[in-house]
């Protein structure tokens, strides 16, 4: 029986790794369910993780970075919205500008306050997010299952994991049983309908990149001041990318798209497990083929593995109400 | 006196140069149906869109009742009581048509009892006016007739007293047309104020009891209907005598130039849109293809003049095996063999609408003399051949160099027709000839149409007017679901017949 901890520990990976993925594929459920095109998953986490990281190192506290890196992403979104909602401009362009800055940004400044190139200074325990041990975790920790399920995986995790989990379920509701979610999703299917129903596309969109900036900010946050201590170059490392395809291949659907980032995650997690581990038959397996796992895993589902994705229809399109 | 439910003062409105709207006075009565009427770009549905707040307009006013009101967005409209149906319905298709309704009007935050009071509403006003639709049902599976109905049951439910309609009835069926007519008349009953848009005569005469005309963003007649008849609204609209009846003789049937023998067509998607479909065309005579939009008859006709692979069955021109399953002649090899295409969508596939007339007008011939020698365009040569032409197809303006999308959709399909039936084909395909273009216009190519049969050529038209299948065709197929349901001899059929045939029910 020496492999259940195996298992549960790789099980509490899983849902540390998907954390991050799961805010970003939220995020970008609302903007593209709105219709707008959101490929600056990736700039805007990683301006989050930044500004998280420089914004508890100054304060102490990480809730104030949060806070921060809430404000950060806001803007970003207001701006990708300014350039494709209101000015109409090309949304993939739009996005791509802010990835591109942002991976700059945040080097550049790192280098002239902290003088280290895209280091932000390692964090205290005050200033950073810690792990949280559930109650009676102790007490339960022999009792058979309950005591794997309870104190090795569901314990001991960052806030943001419990967070990340809790706000699936509530984006569904929003989404599905409340008026704003009937006119987000219309509003990125059939722009006119909504028009025409005397509701205002600019500014339902604007909503809808509002809420995408806040969820967007937990994941940077939890990747500079809970995983790790600071802030480093580059390190949302293509996870918005790949919280975008965990969102199309759930079928722009909250539950699938955590399906889908849960899958990504146990690879992921998978992939560091196997990492020098000699397995029976086939022996060590190169690190850099593990690490291709979540990748090759994105390529063969994206190649139509799970049918066809049906985009919002008016994914994508400035709404132009003149001729 | 009682103040007109709707009176528009003075309204101007302009997209950049073109004027769309000019001083536009208008009084609509409470409890009548009331036409406007006019060709294509005449600035029926700018006005409507006025009054329905989506556009501003740039001067004028409008009252309700007579109180004057601003209408800034279509919420201001919604609120004082204007509805509207618009030509491309304004529906989310993949929700539900309780979600479509409600849309905007849901009352509560969370979904809970206003939605159960609005199902309880709705089913009420669905048993008044005998709408008969299923709330839970979602819109893509409704067909286009039940689609209308939720857009005006979404005003009905939203309170609107004057309802607009633009161009309603452009892609129903016969039946769908009597079934909407019916409830038009019962909203009158109920008092309510329509506005129909429009630019078939038929209609205004049947429902209506006022009739405003439109023309070139003017309004340039207003009547009681009663006191009009169809030729003087056409002459008001057109601003000249129009000839709504064809001069049409009899066919004179040569050989069988055409032949299709069990045909099968896929579309994009691999669906089987054309099944197994038998006929031949004659020289000298005009088949007229009927059916509603999406049966298959944009398939068949795109397999018939080779742009679309044949998946089984063969086609013959003049008895020779032109296309099948594993042969398809070209566009190209199938122009050379005398065969001509209209296509059904003249922006897409008839014209690049970025390039000038003259273009246009040689695209397809432009490598053949006189057009070009050894590869070189002959500008000088095109461009007289191109005012002549352009003067015998009364192309307005005659201006080969200006660009083509400059040109009004009439012209522009005159444009395509010029050029097709210039070189004298012995077999013309044509899809939707005249689908957005002006009545004037219509009647010009209706003519042309029945010059080419009575030269001898065989004519395969394919159109979802049916007004039009029924006056130029000498002989009508009727396509429903990809299957050929019925043909008849135009001598012996009525619209009723064929509506049935086109709505699969007989």
């Amino acid at each position: 029986m020496e492999i259940l901890p195996d298992i549960a520990s790789l099980i509490n990976s899983t849902l540390r790794i998907s954390t991050p993925l799961i805010f970003a594929a939220m995020a970008g459920l609302f903007a593209e369910r709105s219709g707008v095109i959101d490929f600056g998953l990736e700039g805007k986490m990683l301006a989050a993780a930044f500004v998280a990281a420089v914004g508890s190192y100054y304060f102490g506290s990480p809730w104030l970075g949060l806070i921060l890196a809430i404000i950060a992403c806001v803007s970003l979104s207001m701006l990708h919205g300014f350039a494709s909602v209101t000015h109409k401009g090309d949304q993939v362009v739009s996005c791509v500008a802010i990835n591109i800055l942002m991976i700059g940004l945040t080097t550049a400044l790192a280098a002239a306050w902290f003088g280290q190139a895209g280091l932000t200074p390692t964090l205290t325990d005050e200033q950073r997010f810690l792990e949280i041990t559930l109650p009676f975790t102790d007490v339960l920790r022999d009792v058979p299952v309950v005591g794997i399920i309870y104190s090795d995986i569901l314990s001991g995790h960052y806030i943001f994991v419990y967070l990340a989990y809790l706000c699936v379920p509530i984006v569904f509701w929003i989404v599905f049983k409340t008026s704003f979610g009937l006119r987000l999703r219309a509003v990125g299917e059939n722009p006119s309908a909504v028009d025409t129903a005397g509701i205002n596309v600019f500014t339902m969109r604007y909503k809808a990149l509002m809420i995408n900036g806040v969820l967007i900010a937990f994941a940077g946050a939890h990747l500079s001041t809970a995983v790790n201590a600071n802030f480093f170059r580059e390190m949302s490392a293509g996870r918005g990318y790949l919280a975008l395809a965990a969102l199309i291949f759930g079928k722009w659907h909250p539950k699938t798209a955590l399906i889908a980032c849960l899958l990504f995650g146990f690879t992921d997690a998978l992939q560091i497990r196997l990492q020098g581990v000699e397995l029976p038959a086939i022996g060590t397996i190169p690190v850099q083929l593990i690490q291709a796992i979540p990748y090759v895993l994105t390529v063969v589902l994206l190649a139509g593995f799970v049918g066809k994705a049906i985009a919002p229809n008016a994914i994508g399109q400035p709404y132009v109400k003149e001729r | 006196m009682v103040s007109p439910i709707l009176e528009l003062k003075d309204i101007n409105k302009s997209f950049g140069h073109v004027q769309a709207n000019k001083n536009i006075n208008l009084k609509i009565n409470k409890g009548t149906i009331h036409g406007i009427i006019g060709e294509n770009g005449a600035g029926k549905s700018t006005l409507m869109s006025i009054v329905y707040g989506l556009y501003q307009a740039d001067s004028g006013s409008i009252s309700i009742s007579g109180k004057e009101i601003k209408l800034r967005s279509p919420r201001d409209s919604i609120e004082s009581g204007i509805g509207m149906v618009h030509q491309h319905f304004m529906l989310v298709e993949n929700f539900t048509v309780l979600e479509n309704i409600v849309l905007g009007f849901e009352g509560e935050f969370v979904f809970g009892q206003k939605l159960k009071k609005a199902k309880e509403d709705l089913k009420n006003l669905c048993d008044t006016y005998k709408l008969n639709i299923d709330l839970d049902s979602v819109i893509s599976d409704l067909s286009v007739g039940f689609r209308q109905r939720v857009e005006i049951l979404k005003s009905l439910y939203r309170g609107a007293e004057i309802f607009i309609l633009d161009e309603p009835t452009g892609v129903l069926t016969p039946q769908e047309v009597d079934e909407l007519f019916k409830i038009l008349r019962s909203l009158k009953e109920e008092g309510k104020t329509i506005v129909l848009i429009t630019h078939k005569l038929n209609e205004i005469m049947d429902l209506t009891s006022e009739v405003s005309v439109m023309r070139q963003g003017e309004v340039v007649g207003h009547t009681k209907t009663t006191d009009t008849d169809k030729e003087k609204l056409a002459e008001m609209m057109v601003g000249r005598s129009v000839l709504l009846r064809l001069n049409k003789s009899e066919a004179k049937l040569g050989d069988v130039m055409f032949k299709v023998k069990n045909l099968s067509v896929k579309d994009d998607l691999d669906v089987t849109r054309v099944k197994n479909v038998n006929f031949e065309i004659r020289s000298g005579e005009i088949l007229g293809l009927a059916g509603v939009t999406g049966n298959g008859q944009t398939e068949l006709l795109e397999a018939l003049s080779g742009i679309r692979k044949v998946e089984s069955g063969e086609i013959y021109l003049n008895d020779e095996k032109i296309s099948d399953k594993d042969n398809l002649l070209d566009p190209r090899e199938l122009k050379e063999k005398g065969l001509a295409h209209v296509p059904e969508d003249r922006q897409r596939m008839g014209l690049v609408t970025d390039f000038k007339a003259y273009e246009n007008l040689i695209f397809g011939y432009h490598d053949q003399e006189p057009y070009s020698k050894s590869s070189i365009l002959r500008d000088g040569d095109i461009l007289s051949f191109s005012r002549k032409v352009m003067e015998e197809y009364d192309v307005r303006p005659i201006s080969p160099q200006l660009i083509t999308s400059n040109f009004s959709g009439g012209n522009q399909q005159k444009i395509i027709l010029s050029r097709e039936l210039n070189e004298n084909p012995k077999i013309l395909l044509v899809g939707q000839p005249t689908r957005g273009v002006d009545i004037g216009a219509i009647e010009f190519i209706h003519q042309r149409l029945i010059d080419m049969r009575d030269k001898g050529a065989a004519i395969l038209l394919v159109s979802v007017e049916l007004d039009e299948v029924l006056s130029l065709s000498d002989r009508i197929l009727v396509m429903f679901d990809g299957n050929i349901v019925g043909e008849r001899v135009n001598k012996d059929v009525t619209d009723r017949d064929l509506g049935l045939l086109m709505a699969g029910v007989a």
